[in-house]
């Protein structure tokens, strides 16, 4: 491998210190606490102002800091220090918050798709008891967000990583009277602590080797600017760091094999899909990859490691969308298929088209969860889209919205994912991985199947909606659909930042983000391989669109019996590959096992029986003795009198 | 023949003797006090007299501490029985053994 520059070094020249960035997720911090107030008091009304409100106020700020580092040159930031946090010789932790390129696109995503899917929230979570609750959590969630991707180093993204995760977990289960969506949290809750243990071991072993090189510190700038060091005083290492950091990437960004928690954590309100489980929280892992990009691209094994598990989560999540027929099912799948792709871009190294990638399927998988959210309301919970049926009639908002999001996500030019999608591709195909191109290309028009087909289903066609909920058919307030309309421009046009070299003002994203990644060398590739690799990601998806137009439009039933002819292939897809069965005999029967066997024999009858023991014995001892207590005052006389005998015969004795 | 110390401390210890096993045999609780008085004063004697010998007025001057203290136990002591007596009519140390096991 040749050596790869080392952008960062020279980024952190230029840097601007204010105390403005701690504002940014102070503000959501505070809707939240307003939020408990609310909650505690019955005051609901408060959250509608100080819900959507406080990320409105974060989202300027945002924009504020932004505009303030456009005024620095290329690779500036901005740094707040808090204050101190851990100082433990010779360990020294700040919390401090950075602005660079990196993080400024992500919190200009965060806190404005969070504004918007707060607005939605209003409308949606209208008739809900628990509002107050809702918002409570949900600005809390972007509060930690923020502290993830605002945080200069790796603990302090510890704690935005451990609070999202809560508040992930708080949101699954936000209707917890119902078990099912209970467990889904637990199931969410779970999967991520495996991650994490991996995520908090990979840390100390970095801030180990790190001693070693005499810089005892986590903060992204000494990791980066000494990577090289690292990786040449203990290889291996860093191998191992960025493996366990990836596995504590595959738990939050929902990859194999930690992905099984995703799909469940659809049991949450729709807003919350959108927000947590698909447009930030889920990107998390693909963030903190490119985050330490300059130390990844010191591991090839590692970044292998990392495309591969990201192109075979996008077309194994994808086969197990093309059957599902619960629409926010599709989506869960979807989003895997969809944070695979961020995955296989910064594993072949192109790490600003994987954040690229990221902000475009912010764009448009936000917006059709809400679309999807939409249709549940009007459809009064049901989202089967086989129950579905000609909504656009009565849904035209919805249904042009969720049209416009799946061009989007199929990568139909001139559409967001066009733009991602292709430059992953390309890169990947670049960068010598023809089979993980393929896998991804396979993907991409399966992406474009399943999608069209949830369409075709639920928006076009003859209506199955069933009677009474077809007497109810509305389309949502505006307040949920204007978000609708600002996310279905954001998706057509937040891919023309990053069009492919050469063309117009070509890929202004992947510069402006160049500072702060890591920069891989690529084989040239020529311009017509590039367009011909265009042309024919292009073709997989119109052929994805038009598969599903013959296969449910013009022709209905092709489908069944395609699913009649390959009935084990359909069996096996329908099952979801039996993983979550597997998992259960792997991994959790064993560990319930495990535990019973801790809980019956070594807890019930060794640390009881012991402590237990212990009791009893000076019990029964205490029973013998204690009829020496007669009650007698002469019995005592008489024991005083042989103590004085026995003290003076010992006095005489010894004497 | 000269009374020697040694005669007092023989005739004391004979007297606290008697007194420890009136306290230790007797049933009577009434008995039980004089026979602890007994017992003071035969510790009294022992006093009186090595103050003597050591040529101390020490020990003359603790005897009356004791005799006073004695009084005041006599006091509280038949205080007590007739309370007791009062409710249970009966001053037998054996009978009256509530605080056991």
């Amino acid at each position: 491998m040749s050596p790869p520059t080392d952008h960062a070094t020279t980024a952190a020249a230029v840097t601007l210190a204010t105390s403005l960035l701690r504002w940014i997720p102070l503000l959501p911090l505070i809707g939240s606490a307003c939020g408990i107030f609310a909650a505690t008091t019955g005051r609901s009304k408060l959250v509608h102002v100080t819900g959507p409100g406080s990320v409105l106020l974060a989202f300027f700020v945002s924009l504020f800091a932004v505009a303030q580092l456009w005024t620095l040159p290329a690779g500036g930031a901005l740094v707040d220090n808090v204050f101190t946090w851990i100082s433990v010789a010779p360990l020294h932790i700040d919390l401090s918050f950075r602005v660079d390129a990196l993080t400024s696109v992500m919190i200009l995503i965060i806190t404005g798709i969070g504004f918007l899917i707060h607005l939605y929230s209003l409308g949606y979570m209208h008739h809900d008891a628990d509002e107050a609750r809702f918002f409570c959590y949900l600005n809390l969630f972007v509060a930690s967000m923020l502290i993830l991707v605002l945080a200069d180093s790796l603990p302090v993204v510890f704690i935005g990583w451990e609070g999202v995760g809560a508040c992930s977990y708080l949101l699954i289960g936000f209707w917890y009277q119902d078990t099912a969506n209970a467990d889904a949290g637990r199931k969410a809750m779970i999967a991520n602590r495996v991650g994490d243990a991996a995520f908090l071991i990979g840390m100390f072993i970095l801030l180990w080797s790190m001693h070693d090189l005499g810089a005892a510190s986590l903060r992204f700038e000494d990791i980066n600017r000494l990577a090289p060091q690292l990786a040449q005083h203990a290889p291996m290492v860093v191998t191992v760091v960025c493996l366990l950091l990836l596995f504590g990437a595959t738990g939050k960004s929902a990859q194999i094999p930690l992905y099984v928690w995703l799909p469940d954590a659809m049991a949450g309100p729709t807003p919350v899909s959108a927000l947590i489980h698909a447009a930030t929280m889920v990107t998390a892992g693909v963030y903190m990859i490119a985050r330490l990009s300059p130390l990844y691209v010191f591991s090839p094994e590692a970044l292998l490691v990392v495309a591969t598990i990201g192109a075979v989560t996008a077309l194994f999540a994808a086969t197990m969308a093309l059957v599902q027929n619960d629409l926010k099912k599709i989506l869960a799948y979807s989003t895997i298929s969809q944070i695979g792709y961020m995955v296989l871009g910064v594993g072949v190294g192109a790490f600003a088209g994987g954040v690229f990638h990221l902000m475009t399927h912010a764009c448009f998988k936000a917006l059709l969860f809400l679309g999807a959210g939409s249709v549940m309301h009007a459809m009064s919970g049901e989202l089967d889209i086989h129950k579905m049926g000609g909504l656009k009639k009565q849904l035209p908002k919805t249904r042009l919205t969720f049209l416009v999001g799946c061009l989007a996500i199929a990568g139909v030019p001139p559409l967001a994912a066009f733009f991602s999608k292709d430059l992953i591709l390309e890169s990947a195909f670049a960068g010598g991985h023809v089979i993980l191109w393929a896998i991804g290309l396979l993907a991409a028009g399966m992406t474009a199947f399943y999608m069209f087909r949830a369409y075709f289903l639920a928006f076009e066609g003859e209506s199955r909606v069933d009677h009474e909920t077809a007497h109810h058919l509305h389309e949502s307030p505006s307040t949920m659909t204007i978000p609708l309309m600002v996310l279905a421009v954001l998706s057509i046009v937040a891919g023309w930042v990053g069009l492919p070299h050469g063309v117009l003002w070509g890929n202004q994203f992947g510069h402006y983000l160049e500072p702060v990644l890591a920069h891989v060398p690529h084989h040239e590739v020529a311009g017509s391989t590039v367009l011909m690799l265009t042309l024919v990601t292009t073709a997989t998806a119109l052929t994805g669109i038009f598969v599903a137009y013959s296969f449910y439009l013009k022709s209905p039933g092709t489908a069944d019996r395609l699913a009649e002819r390959f009935h084990g292939i359909y069996v096996l897809l329908w099952n979801k590959y039996w993983i979550d069965e597997l998992y259960d005999r792997l991994f959790i029967t064993p560990y319930v096992i495990f535990s019973k066997f801790f809980w019956k024999v070594v807890d019930a009858m060794l640390i009881d029986g012991v402590v237990n023991g212990v009791g009893i014995s000076v019990g029964k001892t205490a029973d013998v003795w204690r009829r020496a207590q007669t009650g007698n005052v002469q019995h005592y006389a008489a024991a005083m009198l042989l103590g004085a005998v026995f003290t003076c015969g010992l006095y005489w004795w010894l004497s | 023949m000269t009374v020697s110390v040694e005669h007092y401390l023989v005739l004391a210890a004979l007297l606290f003797a008697i007194g420890c096993a009136g306290v230790l045999l007797r049933r009577n609780m009434i008995v039980i006090l004089m026979s602890v008085e007994l017992m003071l004063n035969a510790v009294n004697i022992t006093f009186v007299a090595l103050a003597r010998q050591t040529l101390s007025m020490a020990g003359q001057t603790i005897v009356f501490f004791v005799m006073t203290v004695a009084a005041a136990e006599v006091a509280v002591g038949l205080a007590i029985f007739l309370a007791i007596y009062a409710q249970r009519r009966t001053v037998n140390a054996d009978e009256i053994s509530l605080l056991r096991w």
